[in-house]
């Protein structure tokens, strides 16, 4: 049972740590701005992974809930931020073309 | 008292709720809500002053569940700082903004505020991430204020690169509670123990802060962000989101991490430091536009506190290290009332001749002498003469440079130093190139005003009564 555990919690963490890496690549890399957006979400994602594999506690038990607390906070965080980021984004796509 | 706590952090998101509802009365009710959030800012400092520690666990759920807030010697004393530049900020905002732009002006300001009067209490890690965000948001969207396409562009980075540091402090914050299981500081900080975990952590953390710190050379971000900005919101940027950034690195440092730090990691963070004393006085020098030397300028001011780290972790506990430790806070509350100061005059110098190019700053001494006047003192202070309190700062870190046998660090302040002198000396020598011409001492006393009594403090209100600062910090602070 234990090992199970540990084999789910490093499967769901080490994706986890995979996607913030692509994330962060991605972000570094790419210069459009949608790009850019997409990138630092995934990168969340794997953030927000990461704390769900940290909240599970096997098949039986109830998961942590602190975690999960977290995660919700954090989405509600990047979706506000991405809004944010895309008002700017068609703010200057307006500029560009003054039609 | 215990009330004042949640007062500080609930007042200015009442505030920004209520201009929501009735923008016609914008400026009257944020103004309202600004002295009102001042003054239970100020009543948390007088009452960690008198009686220690404060602790108020919302809705009676306690650490580790509860959302708790705490202040502490270290939390009051910017608290105090950053309630005060704000209530000057706001005065300023009042005759600055018309009644149309003022309308988004105040439900962001209040935001903010109330974001960073939360990062200062906050005790959990994750809170701290919250009002991080909050902060990081607030600020961006009042940064692009102005709608140029510079501004929206500097700000849209400035996003990103926020982004991007959270993120990084968050996956620290993940790692932390996956190997301890609490968030609380107190919890965290009687759990950690060196190693590999505690390093990651400890590194994205830093990392992530670092950015929005912006510390040489993730700089990068901040001087187009700062500098496009409407004035107040530009001293506001300067004097207390990155103060914000640096508090948490502080806070960090000295209670979480204090058990995992090394010397290599601070000596890392000082040459840092050191380089952005240089580069960043170096570009300030070369600065055509005030806010742009401005802005280079507090780059620069964030340097000179990473300096300390290293001195902080070669010292050993006691009477000098906590001294150090007095002097780096000091330097930090300081430089966010000159800098605020600086700013909010250097904006009535842009609005009045419609632009800031120094080289064509001519005569604005005649026009606008207590514009002008408040320029020299925050100068003054971003120099380190004496009376002021970057004077005693820089003075105490020195001394310990020397003590240490750490010469080098004493090169870097100096070239720091001359260099400050040099650029503020330059922005004074066109400003006063004029013959002299009678004219009215302060032209618009709302918007100058606050930038001179934000000078003044600055400049002899910390160099002549500093230690109050010392009585503060033994409340929690000196460990």
């Amino acid at each position: 049972m234990t090992d199970q555990l540990l084999y789910a919690q490093l499967l769901y963490g080490g994706s986890g740590i995979i996607l913030v890496l692509l994330g962060l690549w991605s972000f570094l890399v790419h210069a459009p701005l949608l790009r850019k957006l997409i990138a630092i979400n995934v990168m969340g994602a794997g953030v927000f992974l990461i704390l769900v594999a940290i909240a599970y506690r096997g098949i039986d038990t109830a998961p942590d809930p602190i975690p999960h607390a977290l995660v919700l906070t954090g989405i509600v965080v990047a979706v506000s931020a991405t809004a944010l980021a895309l008002a700017f984004g068609k703010r200057l796509d307006q500029d560009a073309d003054p039609e | 008292m215990i009330d004042a706590l949640p007062l500080s952090v609930t007042l200015p998101l009442l505030g920004a709720l209520a201009v929501t509802v009735s923008p016609a009365h914008a400026r009257g009710l944020g103004l309202l809500t600004a002295v009102l959030t001042t003054a239970s800012g100020l009543a948390v400092t007088s009452a960690v002053w008198s009686d220690g520690v404060l602790r108020a666990d919302l809705g009676g759920w306690g650490a580790p569940l509860g959302i708790a807030l705490e202040a502490d010697g270290l939390s009051a004393a910017f608290l105090a700082m950053a309630n005060a530049v704000a209530l000057a900020i706001s005065v300023y905002a009042g005759g600055y903004f018309k009644q149309e732009t003022a309308l988004h002006f105040w439900p962001l300001w209040l935001l903010l505020w109330s974001a960073l009067n939360g990062l200062f209490l906050a005790t959990d890690l994750f809170n701290l991430y919250v009002t991080l965000e909050l902060l990081g948001l607030s600020a961006a969207a009042l940064g692009a204020r102005t709608g140029t396409r510079e501004a929206v562009a500097a700000n849209l980075r400035y996003l990103l690169v926020g982004l991007l540091g959270s993120m990084s402090y968050l996956l620290g914050v993940a790692l932390v509670y996956a190997a301890y299981g609490v968030l609380d500081i107190g919890l965290v900080a009687e759990a950690i123990e060196p190693g590999p975990v505690a390093w990651t952590a400890m590194t994205l953390m830093f990392g992530g802060l670092i950015l929005k710190v912006a510390l040489f050379p993730m700089h990068f971000w901040l001087p187009p962000a700062h500098a496009n900005a409407p004035a107040p919101v530009s001293a506001a940027l300067s004097a207390l989101v990155c103060k914000a950034a640096f508090y948490l690195v502080l806070r960090l440092w000295l209670d979480v991490f204090a058990p995992v730090l090394n010397e290599a990691a601070a000596n890392l963070l000082g040459v840092l430091g050191a380089a952005a004393v240089v580069w960043g006085s170096w570009r300030a020098l070369r600065a055509e536009r005030l806010k742009l030397l401005a802005a280079y300028s507090t780059v620069a001011q964030v340097g000179y506190l990473f300096i300390a780290f290293p001195l902080l972790v070669a010292t050993p506990p006691g009477l000098a290290r906590d001294n150090l430790l007095a002097a780096v806070v000091l330097l930090a509350l300081t430089h966010g009332f000159a800098k605020a100061g600086f700013f909010l005059a250097a904006g009535m110098v842009q609005k009045t001749a419609g632009h800031d190019r120094i080289d064509d700053l001519g005569g604005a001494a005649q026009a606008l002498p207590a514009a002008t006047f408040a320029i020299g003192l925050a100068g003054v202070s971003l120099i380190g003469l004496p009376p002021s309190g970057t004077f005693l700062a820089k003075w105490m870190m020195l001394e310990q440079a020397m003590i240490l046998g750490h010469w080098w660090w004493l090169v870097v302040m100096m070239i720091g130093t001359l260099l400050a002198a040099a650029y503020i000396f330059r922005v004074l020598s066109r400003a006063f190139n004029r013959e002299p011409a009678p004219y009215r001492f302060v032209n618009d006393a709302r918007t100058e005003l606050p930038a001179l009594l934000l000078g003044m403090i600055a400049t002899f209100g910390f160099g002549i009564a500093a230690q109050p600062l010392w009585v503060l910090l033994e409340q929690g602070a000196f460990g």
